[in-house]
């Protein structure tokens, strides 16, 4: 069951919200609204739902709506029309009470530019979410400690903001979000205020936390390469709208329209591609069943220069290469055990592209795809190139 | 002939209305105003009196200790309170000056405590700073004389109308610098305490006012220079203190005389000013 699920989420900001609302519908763009009616479309009909456990990115350019997106999740900005529902609960139509219950127990906020109380210690930082909710101070100082803890700053407790850098400030932000043990993560642009190696870093801790404690995250970034890099599903904003959402991969590869075609364009997809997007079904001969014979026939008859040997259950025993198959048919050797070979270099299926390279950079057979010690799958030379162009051959079979 | 067009309207009756208006306040609150008078009259002559009974030197002294430590271990507010006040005492002002103190004193705590709320409910509504702000104007550029007149009506001499003319002349810095404090935290930080499921009192005394607190500390001290400043002008009614001094040399034309209370004021500004100051830029 998704955790939060969004419809037709709009906001328009300024008087006469319902007329600039049914302006939209009736097809008109974001700027021709403006000028009639001085009406900014912040959001324009959003939805989607975000599953337990899942990074959930929100991406788009400055302007994009993305930040008002969020705020609109918590409810900092008031939705124009539709939904929000947290487990279930429609948060729009919650009244002030109920509202801060599910603020207090359910979602937390990480912020762009830290928002981390300048007037208090980090410890006290920490504990601010459960200090509003009247938690027992020695408890809300445990769990708050844990939370620093956890994110690498136990020793640092009581130092103030200003005395820690851009990223362990951060780092602060994202103790004090989770040391109310909230459902739901929303990070507003976390990351983007800190240099790159930094962010590389956060991005890692994030992903490594995110493993052991399962929460529901919805990331906002403008960052496309940081989506890819932490998103199990982006979407893609533009002009208040979502334009696309879907896997990292889905995006890059099966671009929705122009827009994020164009957006796409520039990432570094060896970083993102992994080997299941450039394999291919691989040629096999069965080590129980076929000799040297069909072997050679087999790749005669495919044009290839080796071919892989599996046993019944696909596991992959080695591989063959023609000339030693010609040599055994004119030596009139039978069993193919004699001319295996099994240097082979392997991969997973989520092994990124940039990796790949190292492997069959100096290998004269295909890469092995290998899943529980079973061949899924081979990558040649050229379909490593045709991806990283993002040409054709690619496909999605995920 | 053009003045019949402004004649054309006979004068309307602005100060025969206010006259009225004034006097129908003072026998309509009379039942309020009473007490106010006896009470707070009672308290501050009470308060000067038992500051009187102190010993100068031990006054003077304990001034001196508390600005050592305030202004962190340095020696020159505390040199400067001891020459100042011995000053002051040296010239035969020091009952003078207790007065001056306790007036400066009460009509500081009640500007700030009726200063800060106002400043918090206008940084929190848009109608109530556009009500308040033409409001706080008019209090501070009407000439300060002018509220001498409603505040005897009200409560007769002595010190209690001083202390309500000094409350109209010297509060509203302490609201605005309130509403600005309040209004310049970052709007990071107020989602962040909304974020996290605030009440509205939660985010007012946990995150707006410890984070507008250099702000409107700097009202206060502004405040407090200005009820100082209405010394002299509540003296006029009757508030005893240097204010009389400097009253009584000008309508006898003693130049020494007038210097000299002068001066004293101008040294308890300046010991007044630098403490409030430390204080606020130590808490930073």
């Amino acid at each position: 069951m998704p955790v939060i699920e969004v419809e037709d989420l709009s906001k328009v900001f300024g008087k006469n919200q319902k007329q600039a609302l049914k302006r939209l519908d009736e097809g008109m763009s974001k700027d021709a609204i403006l000028k009639e009616t001085g009406n900014t479309v912040g959001v324009n009909r959003a939805s989607f739902s975000v599953e337990s456990g899942e990074i959930f990115v929100i991406m788009g350019l400055s302007g994009s709506g993305k930040s008002t997106l969020v705020r609109l999740i918590n409810r900092l900005i008031e939705p124009t029309e539709g939904s929000v529902r947290i487990d279930g609960e429609d948060l729009a139509k919650m009244d002030k009470k109920s509202l801060r219950k599910v603020r207090r127990e359910k979602l937390s906020m990480v912020f762009q530019r830290f928002a981390l109380f300048p007037h208090r210690s980090i410890l006290e930082n920490a504990e601010f979410g459960l200090e509003i909710q009247n938690v027992p101070k020695e408890e809300r100082q445990k769990k708050a400690q844990e939370a620093l803890e956890m994110v690498g700053l136990g020793d640092y407790i009581h130092q103030n903001p200003g005395q820690l850098s851009g990223g362990m400030q951060q780092r602060v932000g994202l103790a004090r979000a989770l040391a109310n043990d909230p459902e739901v993560l929303l990070m507003d642009e976390a990351f983007s205020a800190l240099d790159p190696l930094i962010r590389k870093e956060m991005q890692d801790e994030l992903i490594d936390l995110q493993a052991s404690m399962k929460k529901t995250i919805l990331f906002i970034t403008h960052d496309l390469d940081e989506a890819l890099r932490i998103g199990d599903r982006i979407a893609l904003m533009k002009d208040g709208s979502i334009v696309q959402i879907g896997t990292p991969e889905e995006i890059l590869v099966n671009p929705a329209n122009d827009y994020v075609e164009k957006f796409v364009e520039d990432v570094d997809r060896s970083k993102v591609l992994t080997a299941q997007n450039i394999m291919k079904r691989p040629e096999t001969i069965n080590i129980e069943k076929h000799g040297p014979r069909v072997a050679l026939e087999r790749m005669r008859e495919e044009g290839l220069s080796s071919i892989f040997v599996v046993d019944s259950k696909r596991n992959l025993k080695g591989y063959v290469t023609a000339d030693d198959a010609s040599e055994a048919r004119k030596k009139d050797i039978r069993d193919i055990h004699e001319i295996l070979k099994n240097d082979i270099p392997r991969v997973k299926k989520d092994t990124a592209m940039n990796e790949i390279f190292d492997v069959i950079y100096d290998s004269p057979i295909p890469v092995a795809v290998i899943e529980n010690d079973k061949l899924v799958g081979i990558i040649v030379r050229g379909a490593v190139i045709a991806g990283l162009a993002g040409e054709g051959e690619v496909k999605i079979d995920a | 002939m053009l003045n019949t067009v402004l004649d054309f309207f006979p004068e309307i009756p602005i100060a025969d209305k206010t006259k009225a208006f004034t006097e129908w306040l003072t026998d309509t609150f009379a039942f309020l105003f009473d007490p106010i008078k006896e009470n707070l009259e009672g308290f501050m002559e009470f308060t000067a009196d038992k500051l009187i009974l102190v010993p100068p030197v031990i006054i003077i002294l304990l001034v001196a200790i508390l600005a050592f430590f305030i202004s962190g271990k340095k020696l020159g507010l505390a040199a400067f309170s001891i020459v100042g006040l011995w000053l002051i005492y040296n010239q035969g002002f020091w009952e003078h000056l207790m007065n001056t103190f306790t007036l400066v004193l009460i009509s500081s705590l009640l500007s700030v405590i009726i200063g800060v709320p106002v400043g918090i409910l206008m940084s929190k509504s848009r109608t109530a700073e556009a009500i308040i702000t033409p409001i706080l104007d008019f209090m501070q550029t009407m000439p300060a004389f002018v509220y001498l007149i409603p505040a005897v009506a009200f409560f007769g001499i002595g010190m209690v109308p001083g202390v309500f003319a000094s409350l109209i002349f010297a509060t509203p810095p302490t609201v605005r610098f309130t509403n600005l404090g309040i209004r310049q935290v970052s709007k990071e930080l107020v989602e962040a305490s909304e974020a996290f499921g605030s009440t509205g009192s939660q985010k007012l005394f946990k995150v707006e006012l410890p984070m507008a607190r250099a702000t409107i500390m700097a009202g206060i001290n502004q405040t407090v220079m200005l009820a100082l400043s209405m010394v002299v002008i509540a003296s006029m009614i009757g508030a005893p203190g240097l204010g009389t001094e400097v009253l009584s040399a000008l309508q006898r034309a003693q130049v020494g005389t007038g210097f000299v209370a002068g001066v004293g004021i101008v040294i308890l500004a300046i010991i007044i000013d630098r403490f409030t100051q430390t204080v606020n830029s130590k808490n930073k």
